[in-house]
């Protein structure tokens, strides 16, 4: 069968440069954008093809979240189990639960149609090590029946000092840690209870135990050279002023990355935070907190904070394409060699993109000063412009600078275009959701959207259509500061 | 007298199935059932599928049984 899916965005010149490719300038956003020279090559080796740990390797490889552990050991006032909800998207839910037999089926459907694929990850909807057995059965049915796959997981930290030898024997290369705190005074205002020990603890003293056993177990993973990513949720007047102190924490213990998330509090999901008005951070009170975290450790802001049964790229969801009757249907059968073929690709894609980068960045001398500014960009993935306006339902954001171009964000916004013709109330929602950026690039866009931005006072960008992303911001802000400058110092 | 799953509030987490010390619990129909004969309150002991269940009043006594003899 022919590997249909690989994204048709090659057989495009990459920007002519002669430069050699360099990794971005020391710490380049996450660790996410960290390039290959920032990283040791065991640690490249380990995050190129994780779309979680590399914001890199987001644009061009797919994960997967299988439902084998339904089961909690504790309870976190920003979660509720008892949805299974198609059309909720956020952390804990899922559709359908599977078997691990189903799991480990699902999961060669969906290499089979997706090439992109390169992780399979247990994140619930409960917690993978309260369900060990179905956890590790999972991994070991996956390891033998698609070796080429990572393996990944997620877990609340309680049970995972008992559980780090098994990791590490099934190799599972990545581990997500969700800590929220340090300090238990703190913690009891997140966790009402936890299980532990045959007892359920509740207050300040739950809170101590848990946090104890985050620390134990990420000292564990990280002196077994296993990546640990820890997973905060912001949660403004509870833990916003902590973090930083939970940041220097993890960083100390040798996480490799940090992700801190905003808190989802919709009252229609009956957490306790939505139903008693607890509000999520803005935009811009997360990505102070993360600029403030970002020293030499390594901030995730690509996340999309996707469901426990969600599959595709990041910011896209194809579950629906793999329930359960419609894997049951397949005849599904190991077959490594599209995604073989497609990594090659994506390795010479890499080096294109990165010495377009390097050589557009090398041509800015200068001019750019301490300026900045944010730009929205419009993708279907594999690191290029080359998305419609109309069909986006997120902006990536990047913060443009004499330093390059770095990634910061992520807007989700409803698809304009409906079925040819656009909405008008929808538009201006778009509008609102990037009015802090300058400009924003797209593949095409019509003439209506591209009167109401520029009203807006965003300049429309459609001239680097199916191009390399950063390259192509660097070269306009360049542009930009190049034009600017004669009217600064005639001023 | 036993314990029991009011089953529709249960969200089939299976987190009290393996916490049972007497294999007590198991799925029907996609939901779980404690087996009366085999629950002995956990006899003195905080009852474990009360303490995992993440829905409040999910699990509770069955005063329409008697209690659990040896």
């Amino acid at each position: 069968m022919p590997p249909k899916v690989i994204p048709i965005f090659a057989n495009q010149a990459a920007p002519a440069s002669g430069c050699g490719a360099k990794g971005g300038s020391g710490k380049s956003s996450c660790g996410s954008s960290a390039k290959p020279g920032d990283l040791s090559p065991e640690v490249w080796a380990k995050v190129k093809d994780h779309p979680c740990y590399s914001e890199q390797a987001h644009h061009h490889f797919a994960r997967m979240h299988i439902a084998v552990a339904p089961a909690c050991n504790i309870q976190c006032n920003y979660c509720n189990r008892k949805y299974d909800c198609a059309n909720e998207s956020r952390p804990g839910v899922v559709s359908e639960k599977l078997s691990p037999e189903m799991a480990a089926k699902k999961v060669l459907a969906v290499a089979a149609a997706i090439p992109q694929l390169s992780v399979v990850g247990i994140a619930g909807p409960g917690d993978a090590l309260a369900n060990p057995e179905k956890t590790f059965r999972t991994f070991s049915l996956i390891q033998k029946d698609a070796p080429d796959i990572k393996l990944c997981l997620s877990t609340n930290g309680l049970a995972l000092p008992d559980h780090v030898q098994a990791i590490a024997d099934l190799n599972v290369d990545h581990v997500t840690i969700t800590i929220n705190m340090t300090d238990p005074e703190v913690g009891e205002l997140i966790y009402p209870w936890i299980y532990f020990n045959k007892k359920r603890w509740t207050g300040r003293d739950a809170a101590k135990i848990l946090a104890e056993r985050q620390m134990q177990g990420l000292e564990m993973l990280t002196a077994k050279g296993i990546l640990v990513k820890v997973n905060s949720v912001m949660i403004p007047g509870v833990n916003d002023m902590h973090l930083a102190e939970v940041n220097r924490a993890v960083k100390s213990r040798g996480a490799f990355l940090h992700n801190i998330m905003p808190l989802i509090s919709d009252p229609a999901h009956g957490t306790h935070y939505g139903l008693t008005g607890q509000r999520g951070p803005s935009p811009q009170e997360l990505k102070e907190l993360q600029d403030s975290c970002e020293g030499s450790m390594n901030l995730m802001r690509h996340c999309r904070q996707c469901r426990a049964d969600a599959v595709g790229l990041l910011g896209e969801d194809r579950g629906e394409e793999f329930s359960t009757d419609k894997i049951a249907a397949m005849d599904v059968a190991y077959d490594p060699e599209p995604r073989q073929a497609y990594r090659e690709y994506v390795e010479r894609e890499r080096s294109d993109q990165e010495a377009a980068r390097a050589s557009e960045l090398a041509a800015m001398t200068g001019q750019a000063g301490a300026a900045k500014v944010l730009a929205a960009v419009t993708t279907k993935g594999g690191g290029r412009i080359n998305q419609h306006f109309g069909h986006a339902s997120e902006f990536q954001i990047y913060e443009l600078s004499g330093a390059g171009a770095k990634f910061v964000g992520h807007r989700k916004v409803e698809n304009y275009c409906q079925g040819g013709w656009g909405e008008e109330d929808v538009l201006e929602d778009v509008t609102a959701a990037i009015k802090d950026c300058a400009a924003v690039f797209t593949s095409k866009i019509g003439l209506c959207p591209r009167k109401d931005l520029s009203a807006a006072g965003i300049e429309v960008v459609d001239g680097y259509a199916h191009e390399y992303i950063e390259s192509s911001l660097i070269a306009w802000f360049r542009q930009r500061m190049e034009t600017a400058q004669p009217a600064a110092s005639a001023a | 007298m036993p314990y029991k799953i009011i089953s529709s509030t249960c969200t089939a987490c299976t987190a009290c199935e393996p916490v049972c010390p007497n294999v007590a619990i198991k799925e029907k129909n996609g939901t779980y059932i404690i087996e009366a004969k085999k629950c002995t309150e956990c006899e003195g002991e905080d009852p474990q599928c009360v303490e995992v269940c993440p829905v409040d009043g999910c699990v509770v006594i069955d005063k329409s049984l008697p209690r659990y003899a040896a």
